[in-house]
């Protein structure tokens, strides 16, 4: 019962943090077309930045309970920084070439900015259990759990449900569906389509970082961060259906549960399953489960 | 074969490097060595990305190949260098036919994905399973030439250097013939190909699998050269990241393009990382970003307006 109870938790927080992850790359995907490699690099970038400030302000002396606060500026400070630069200064440029070129160029962009954070933090790795400690231990059901992991869960919640209350109760959904639907039927209706395409990329990228640094305080923010996740979350959208939020809730929940159930009962197959998972749905299912129906075009 | 301007620059150049490679310091033979292993896997590449597809996995085949070496060499104690390098070519070769089946049903992200999926899947069965080296691989033994132990790594570097000679004069003449001239006819227009009486499907497998062969044999004479392998640095998404790298990199325009392209890449990024240790990789990420916007056609374009088009044939 209680190795059950520990899998299922275990499972919910590596999906959360997936889901949010992967949220940021499905809506970029969603809106743009872009399969954006990259997006692994805002999960460093998210991870570093609040690692790095987190430690710099327990050392100050200031109160760990600051250290909420700020992740949640890392990640819009790098989503918003990183976002704006990379769309402006690259992809702007690029929307009118081949889809797989895009993905390329973004790859490129991933390995200019995994470097970038080794010059600017160095390979030492950095701690930020502050946020961790501060909460502490919870008993649940005869097992003790870390409440930050907990709370993990609840992010993911508000990630989820802020999305999908954007989407659908705002007049910013209306015009983002809009877009996603026809981008030259929305341009024709005087949709600012390259401001739409700007704050798509920089959200996503916020939620890119907000998973990175949401997840800090629980490892150790070491280089080649970004590497594993960005394939995990592709595994994600690719189960889910690539463009769809429900579809990488629903992807992020099979894949996390998954590899929870592998990593305590079969360590061996821990990463075969989820990569094993993705290439079956590809094959039977190649727009998802859970892909948008899309329109005909001619 | 043989009476195209591309071949005889070819057998002109492997001659030159098999003779000035006795001559050559050790550090640029291993430059050549690991550069043209790679090259074997741009070819194939190149021949995929001519038809509009790229493939985010193809250290798939390429670790299939390097791994094919290295259990023929731990389990079976197979060292000859002719052995290997088919081992490598034929299970890389047939897993790229039987994979095939499914692979040519699909275009440009998906294709490109389902890549993906298959490699990281050969790459979490490697890195958790003890008896096939687990994270640190496995060392490989010297290789021998039909029962000798060549004292230095010229004989080595020499059929290297063969075999792509080899493989390039192949692929050139593939794409001489009316099935390999299809490449950018699909590319452009699938159903005009399809009216055409071709079976884009058919074309499309057939690419593949000489796509898997030479990437197979690629990582044999890897494995080879290195003297080692492992799941890192052979199987993981980041080694088809470069591999396609090069591919870009070199051009789509001949192929004498992959070997130069590939020796540009062993030196950029020996230098990269002598340069700037903690910096290489954004060396290379800004190379490649220049090269997407400002260099369509790689390397080759350039030596095509240098050479005021007298290189094509």
């Amino acid at each position: 019962m209680e190795a059950a109870l520990t899998i299922l938790l275990d499972g919910l927080q590596f999906s959360s943090y997936l889901f949010i992850v992967s949220a940021g790359l499905t809506i970029i995907f969603g809106v743009m077309k872009i399969l954006n490699v990259a997006h692994g690099s805002f999960y460093a970038w998210g991870a570093y930045t609040a690692a790095f400030f987190i430690g710099k302000f327990s050392d100050m002396g200031l109160p760990d309970a600051l250290g909420f606060l700020l992740i949640v500026a890392a990640a819009i400070v790098v989503g918003v920084i990183l976002g704006f630069i990379i769309e402006q200064g690259i992809l702007k440029h690029m929307y009118e070439r081949d889809e797989v070129l895009i993905v390329l160029a973004t790859f490129g962009l991933f390995l200019v900015l995994e470097d970038i954070i080794l010059i600017a933090f160095g390979t030492d790795p950095y701690f930020a259990y502050q946020p961790m400690a501060l909460l502490g231990p919870v008993e649940l059901g005869g097992i003790t759990r870390d409440v930050y992991g907990l709370t993990l869960i609840g992010v993911a919640a508000v990630v989820a449900v802020g999305c999908w209350w954007l989407l659908n109760k705002t007049k910013w959904g209306t015009l983002l569906k809009a877009v996603i639907f026809d981008r030259e039927m929305g341009i024709s209706m005087g949709i600012n389509v390259p401001l739409v395409y700007t704050l798509t990329f920089i959200g996503g990228a916020i939620l890119g970082g907000l998973g990175g640094a949401y997840i800090a305080p629980t490892i150790s923010v070491a280089p080649g961060l970004g590497t594993e996740v960005i394939v995990l979350s592709f595994a994600v959208v690719v189960v889910g259906g690539m463009g769809s939020i429900v579809g990488a809730a629903i992807g992020s929940l099979i894949i996390g549960l998954l590899r929870a159930i592998a990593v305590h009962e079969l360590p061996q197959v821990e990463l075969f399953v989820v990569f094993a998972v993705m290439a079956v749905v590809l094959v039977f299912r190649p727009e998802g489960l859970f892909a948008p129906a899309k329109p005909r075009k001619i | 074969m043989f009476n195209d301007r591309t071949a005889k620059f070819l057998l002109l150049a492997a001659m030159m490097i098999c003779v000035g490679g006795a001559f050559a310091p050790n550090w640029i033979v291993n430059q050549f060595m690991f550069g043209f292993s790679r090259a074997l896997a741009i070819l194939g590449l190149m021949v995929l990305w001519r038809t509009g597809l790229v493939s985010f996995g193809h250290a798939f085949y390429f670790g299939l190949g390097a791994y094919a070496v290295a259990i023929l060499d731990s389990k079976f104690g197979v060292s000859d260098v002719f052995l290997r390098l088919m081992a490598g070519a034929v299970v890389a070769g047939s897993a790229g036919f039987l994979i095939g089946f499914i692979m040519r049903n699909y275009r440009d992200i998906f294709f490109a994905m389902l890549n993906t999926a298959i490699s990281m899947v050969l790459f979490g069965i490697v890195v958790k399973t003890e008896s096939l080296g687990s994270t640190d691989g496995f060392a490989i033994s010297a290789s021998t030439i039909f029962g000798l132990a060549p004292e230095t790594k010229y004989p080595l570097f020499v059929i290297i250097t063969l075999v792509g000679l080899t493989a390039a004069l192949l692929v050139n003449f593939y794409l001489k013939t009316t099935f390999g001239k299809l490449t950018t006819a699909i590319r452009d227009n699938e159903i005009r190909v399809e009216y055409l009486g071709f079976s884009v499907a058919h074309a499309i497998h057939l690419k593949y699998t000489i796509s898997a062969i030479l990437a197979g044999g690629a990582g044999a004479l890897m494995a080879m050269s290195l003297g080692q392998v492992d799941p890192e640095s052979m199987i993981n998404w980041t080694v088809s990241g470069e591999l396609v790298f090069v591919t870009i990199l070199s051009g789509p325009g001949n192929v004498i393009a992959p070997f130069i392209g590939s020796l540009v890449f062993e030196i950029l990024r020996t230098y990269a990382f002598e340069l700037a240790p903690q910096a290489w990789q954004l060396i290379m990420g800004a190379t490649f970003l220049t090269i997407i916007f400002f260099l369509p056609g790689g390397i080759w374009s350039l030596i095509e307006k240098l050479g005021g088009k007298k290189n094509e044939k």
